[in-house]
């Protein structure tokens, strides 16, 4: 494959992401962050995001686990997980936290226990599967950058 | 109510008695009436145990007070009928008495004059001028004039010397009385001959002419009437006795005949010696009387007895039968003359005294009336303690139902507590599975199987939902929000299942509705969300469109579009007028009349939006559409078979539109569509930002091709949010004459896909025309659904589009598929855009700048963009650090800090390096640590600029009162860092200053 088909494609998948909301605006900044001067960014970031959503997620996965849950701990984490997918843009995860956070905070203003608990649960649920389904993309996007650098630094050499 | 009727009832009763009672009766009636009162006070504030007895208590008394009374009436009445009996029965008993006495006086009077006459006419001549037949026939004629004597006769005083010569001048032997009824006996004979003196009678009547001869001193009463006569000189009555003959009561009165005229002092010696003859008058007492009494009219309503009562002891019956002594009777006594004979007259009635009827039923009535209201009174009271126990008996059904409707949130709190360890379990371990290695038919087994996890736990949302909604206990919020960013987020939601179906899914919002609202955005959003839901499960075909307009904007529009173009919708497939499905609005109807609307909206802060969703889906069938907002109802049991869904959703919504001040309603045609419409009242919020109207794109003039007109519309809408003027264009074959010979530079021209495929020969044309002229040639975009933008890309005049944009249309995505259009080939246009940065870049060249933030990710993006505007940047995790890296003399000139950090968050951190800086400041200025120590800085003040995610006034406040200088927004823009930087940048700061000075 030519450098500019795995171009293409890379831009197709960057285009397809914005188109199905799954990005903002925020990660077309980021793009423009990334220069001659730090040509990894954009991956750096990602993986950077990727570990440390998978370990909130594993966090609020143990949360909820437990008998009596920390909605407080709970919020905390989201919080997190909801300013870095901001950072970074990706939209429906961001989305999903703040829905997630608003059941955290209903939670704790009725002290209801279990009426609001399948709320979070399932808040939980879709932030996971936002978050998976952009893993997914972003995954495939580093791997095209990959290639592309890998060709470039052919060209190069 | 009782006892105003007892009142009444009391009123009539004293109407039935006499005065005397009346007052009695008044008093109990006032005491009656004092203790209704008391009893109804009772009734009223007394508990119920002490109610219970007293009415009974009372009931009681009522019973036999009122007994007693009618008992009291009764013989009231009955003694009042008897004391006028009785004076009755007095007044006819002394009438008939003193006729008695009249007439019996007057025979007296009679008997007097008779025996003068014989003194004078007997005794006083010589020989006698009366003999036996003149007397008797004297005596017959004047009869009349003695009416109650039978009989009169007169006896001679014959002395003994003078016996044999009276014998042989009379003819006759001088007889003892009892002579007649047995012979007399020879010594009886020898006793009338020793007798010292002998009264034989010499003249009678003829009726009596058998006495004659008789000595009238052998008979016991007469001999000693006859004494007394004589002693007395009046008459003289004997005690009743058989008369001879007739064998009838009778009684015996005599005179005495004196010789010469006796003054009323003469002794009774002077007397007995004057007395020459007796005159007897026999008195048939029974005869006489019953002869009076037949004079007298009723004489048989009364009996009379007459006694002689000389004795008492042994009261002798003159007239009338022995009776018993039973009964009302009256006596009279009698004056007949003789002082020694007492004589009294007994009436009483014959018969007995009829009943007392008229005080039999005054009384029994009375009894009854009391009575009833005794009952009626009861059962008063038995009703208000049934009523009341009844109540008691439904407060504490309501209390248990109460009770029980705790019980159910509780079983329900519980049960979904309960629930969510398996199904957290099932749903965590579905996910787990997901990522494992699973050939296709197990990923759909779990993808199933998740599916139906996911639904129920959605059912228990709603089901818990519609409880609390039910129940009151859910509260709106008031916060501002963008409402067209909120339907961005809504659309994107649907984006994927609108996409597989291949439905159209538009927004429009008129520019009429403010751009930040205060409400509860997330209700309104699940409101819509259900609806649009909904129209997406029954839309097979065609579009989605949700609208919002201002109420006061649609009452205005009313008469415009009377007429609408069935053909003139999103998609051109027919929809049911949405018009009709706010029609029954109570809102409209009532605001309808206002002449001018506009006025309406700018003078209160309340808005009234309007929200529509249209959908071209099977609709509702007519004999659902009464049920549609009830709980658990759909229209079919089919519906949730191919569906699914439990119908609860528009019920919640009705109850959320309830809650805003808001109605829902709407209209479906069955295969045409359904439309739901509903208002919600929100206010205006004060601050007005939008976020994309300083976009880049900003007064740029944009071409929109589209030959549905309803269509284009929402394309201009979003362009409008972005800040570029839209021209509508319907017909392809106008685009050349618009672009070339438009006043104004068009830069870019969207064309919907349908349009442009319709006649896509035309646009090559246009486009070699325009490079032709050497026009800058505006970029062309292309509108496109995504189900058909796949297929149709490879068609021929696709070299000519910059760039497709996939619909739906939402104002972020415009904006990236714009920017990526248009920034890279033109420059120009994204000047706006580069200048912050270029001068960023200066500003930020080579400073030092510390970013604080406990979010790795944060943290790489913020190093990232400084470092990209050419500052050196320094990274902290958490504000602890930060403060330990802050402590004077360090080389930082600015530092960003997040806001929201565990342990100790951007506000304390700041608050901390304040005050360290401060305490340094004071050290300086005192001179206490030479100002070399601190790089020769006089006054330490690092600029802070807090990082957050959320731009509330609020937390403007709070950041500058913790001393901070500023705030950025997180994620960062480059504008506003750009704005906050050159404020503290480009002021003369002292550290630069004193640098030169060095």
């Amino acid at each position: 494959m030519s450098l500019m088909a795995l171009r293409e494609q890379l831009n197709g998948l960057v285009n397809s992401m914005f188109l199905e909301g799954l990005l903002d605006d925020q990660f077309e900044q980021l793009q423009m962050l990334q220069d001659e001067s730090s040509p990894g960014f954009i991956a750096e970031l990602i993986t950077l995001f990727c570990g440390d959503s998978e370990r909130i997620l594993a966090e609020l996965t143990k949360l909820l686990d437990q008998a009596v849950v920390d909605y407080q701990k709970v919020d905390a984490f989201v919080h997190q997980l909801k300013g870095s997918s901001s950072s970074v843009g990706a939209q429906h995860v961001k989305l999903a936290c703040v829905q997630f956070r608003q059941f955290c905070e209903e939670h704790n203003k009725e002290g209801l226990k279990g009426i609001y608990f399948f709320r979070c649960l399932r808040a939980l649920n879709v932030v996971k599967h936002e978050y998976y389904l952009l893993r997914g993309k972003f995954d495939t996007m580093l791997q095209l950058e990959q290639r592309i650098q890998a060709y470039e630094s052919k060209q190069q050499i | 109510m009782n006892w105003f009727i007892d009142a009444q009832i009391m009123e009539q009763k004293t109407g039935y008695l006499s005065d005397k009672s009346n007052l009695w009766l008044e008093l109990l009636k006032k005491f009656s009436i004092k203790d209704w009162k008391n009893n109804l006070c009772n009734r009223l504030f007394g508990s119920k145990k002490v109610r219970g007895t007293w009415w009974r208590k009372l009931l009681l008394l009522w019973i036999i007070g009122w007994f007693l009374g009618s008992l009291w009436i009764f013989w009231f009445m009955n003694s009042q009928a008897v004391e006028k009996r009785r004076e009755m029965l007095a007044s006819m008993c002394d009438e008939r008495a003193r006729m008695l006495q009249d007439q019996f006086n007057v025979s007296m009077n009679h008997l007097q004059a008779l025996a003068i006459l014989i003194s004078t006419f007997h005794h006083a001549k010589d020989p006698s001028a009366i003999d036996q037949i003149t007397f008797a026939r004297y005596a017959e004629r004047t009869a009349f004039e003695r009416p109650l004597t039978s009989g009169v006769a007169y006896a001679v005083k014959v002395l003994r010397s003078e016996r044999e010569q009276f014998e042989k001048q009379q003819g006759w032997k001088i007889k003892r009385m009892d002579s007649t009824e047995q012979p007399p006996a020879r010594e009886e004979d020898a006793d009338l001959e020793n007798r010292d003196e002998y009264a034989p009678v010499i003249f009678a009547q003829d009726t009596y002419r058998h006495v004659i001869s008789f000595d009238m001193l052998t008979g016991k009463e007469d001999r000693e009437n006859i004494l007394r006569a004589r002693e007395s000189g009046k008459g003289v009555l004997t005690a009743p006795f058989r008369l001879l003959k007739s064998r009838r009561l009778g009684v015996i009165l005599t005179y005495a005949v004196y010789k010469s005229e006796l003054t009323s002092k003469a002794t009774p010696a002077e007397r007995i010696q004057a007395a020459i003859g007796y005159l007897g008058g026999i008195f048939d007492v029974e005869a006489l009387v019953d002869k009076l009494l037949h004079q007298l009219a009723c004489k048989h309503s009364m009996m009379v007895n007459v006694y002689d009562k000389t004795n008492p002891d042994e009261p002798i019956i003159m007239y009338g039968s022995n009776m018993t002594n039973v009964g009302l009777y009256h006596i009279s006594t009698l004056n007949f003359g003789d002082p020694i004979r007492k004589h009294e007259m007994h009436c009483r009635f014959k018969q007995k005294s009829p009943l007392p009827w008229l005080a039999i039923t005054t009384s029994i009535g009375t009894l009854v009336i009391a009575l009833l209201v005794g009952y009626i009174f009861h059962a008063t009271v038995s009703r208000i303690a049934k009523v009341e126990d009844d109540y008691r008996q439904m407060m504490e059904l309501k209390g248990r139902a109460e009770t029980a409707d705790v019980a159910k949130s509780q079983f329900l709190a519980t049960v979904s507590h309960e629930i969510r360890t398996p199904m957290n379990g099932v749903l965590g371990m579905l996910q787990m599975l997901m990522d494992t290695d699973l050939d296709i038919t197990q990923e759909d087994y779990v993808r199933t199987a998740q599916a139906s996890g996911k639904a129920l736990v959605s059912l228990i949302n709603e089901v818990l939902d519609q409880a609390k909604i039910e129940s009151g206990k859910l509260e709106l919020e008031a916060v501002p929000f963008d409402l067209r960013a909120v339907l961005d987020d809504i659309l994107s939601l649907f984006y994927g299942k609108a996409q597989e179906k291949g439905l159209e899914l538009a927004v429009y919002v008129s520019d009429q509705v403010p751009d930040v609202l205060v409400g509860d955005h997330g209700r309104i959003r699940q409101i819509i969300t259900n609806l649009i839901g909904n129209s997406i499960k029954f839309t097979e075909r065609g579009h989605i469109y949700l609208t919002v307009h201002i109420f006061e904007e649609v009452l205005n529009s009313l008469d415009k579009e009377v007429e609408v173009h069935s053909t003139d919708t999103l998609c051109g497939f027919p929809v049911a007028n949405r018009r009709r499905s706010w029609e029954s609005f109570k809102n409209f109807k009532l605001e309808l009349p206002a002449s001018d609307p506009s006025l309406l909206s700018t003078s209160s802060n309340h808005i009234n939006l309007i929200i529509s969703v249209e959908d071209t889906g099977v609709g509702i069938p007519l004999e659902a559409q009464s049920r549609v907002f009830t709980p658990f109802m759909q229209v079919g049991p089919s519906i949730s078979r191919i569906h699914g869904g439990t119908g609860i959703g528009l019920s919640i919504s009705k109850c959320l539109v309830g809650l805003m001040k808001g109605e829902i309603g709407f209209v479906s045609q069955p295969q045409i569509g359904s439309t739901f419409t509903f208002t919600v009242v929100l206010t205006r919020a004060c601050t007005n930002s939008n976020e994309y109207k300083s976009s880049e794109f900003h007064g740029m003039i944009a071409l929109v091709v589209d030959h549905r007109p309803a269509r284009a519309k929402v394309t201009k809408y979003h362009l409008q949010r972005l800040g570029v003027n839209a021209i509508l264009e319907i017909d392809p074959n106008q685009v050349l004459s618009r672009l070339t010979s438009g006043t104004s530079t068009i830069n870019m021209v969207l064309v919907e896909k349908e349009t442009w495929s319709k006649d896509s020969s035309i646009w090559p044309f246009i486009i070699s025309k325009l490079k032709g002229n050497q026009l800058d040639i505006p970029k062309i975009l292309l509108l496109a659904n995504p189900t058909s933008s796949v297929k149709n890309n490879a068609s021929s005049s696709m070299e000519y589009i910059s760039t497709i944009i996939t619909k739906p249309l939402r104002a972020s995505m415009l904006q990236v598929s714009l920017r990526r259009a248009m920034g890279c080939g033109d420059g120009e246009h994204s000047r706006n855009g580069r200048l912050p940065q270029l001068s960023l870049r200066g500003l930020l060249h080579e400073k030092q700048i510390l970013v604080v933030d406990d979010n790795i990710v944060n943290l790489r993006v913020a190093f990232g963009a400084l470092k990209k505007y050419g500052a050196e940047v320094t990274c902290a995790e958490s504000g602890k650090k930060a403060i330990g890296m802050l402590k004077p003399p360090h080389k930082f000139d600015a530092c960003f800090m997040d806001i929201q950090m565990p342990e100790m968050d951007g506000f304390e951190a700041t608050k901390r390096i304040r005050e360290m800086e401060a305490d340094i400041n004071k050290q300086i200025e005192c001179r206490e640590v030479p100002v070399e120590t601190f790089e020769n800085v006089l006054h330490w003040h690092v600029p802070i600029l807090a990082m957050t995610a959320d731009v509330i006034q609020a937390t403007h406040e709070e950041c500058l009162r913790c001393g901070m200088d500023g705030y950025v927004s997180k994620p960062f823009e480059g504008e506003q860092l750009y704005r906050e930087v050159t404020r503290f940048f480009k002021q003369p700061q002292k550290r630069i200053d004193n640098e030169v000075k060095c």
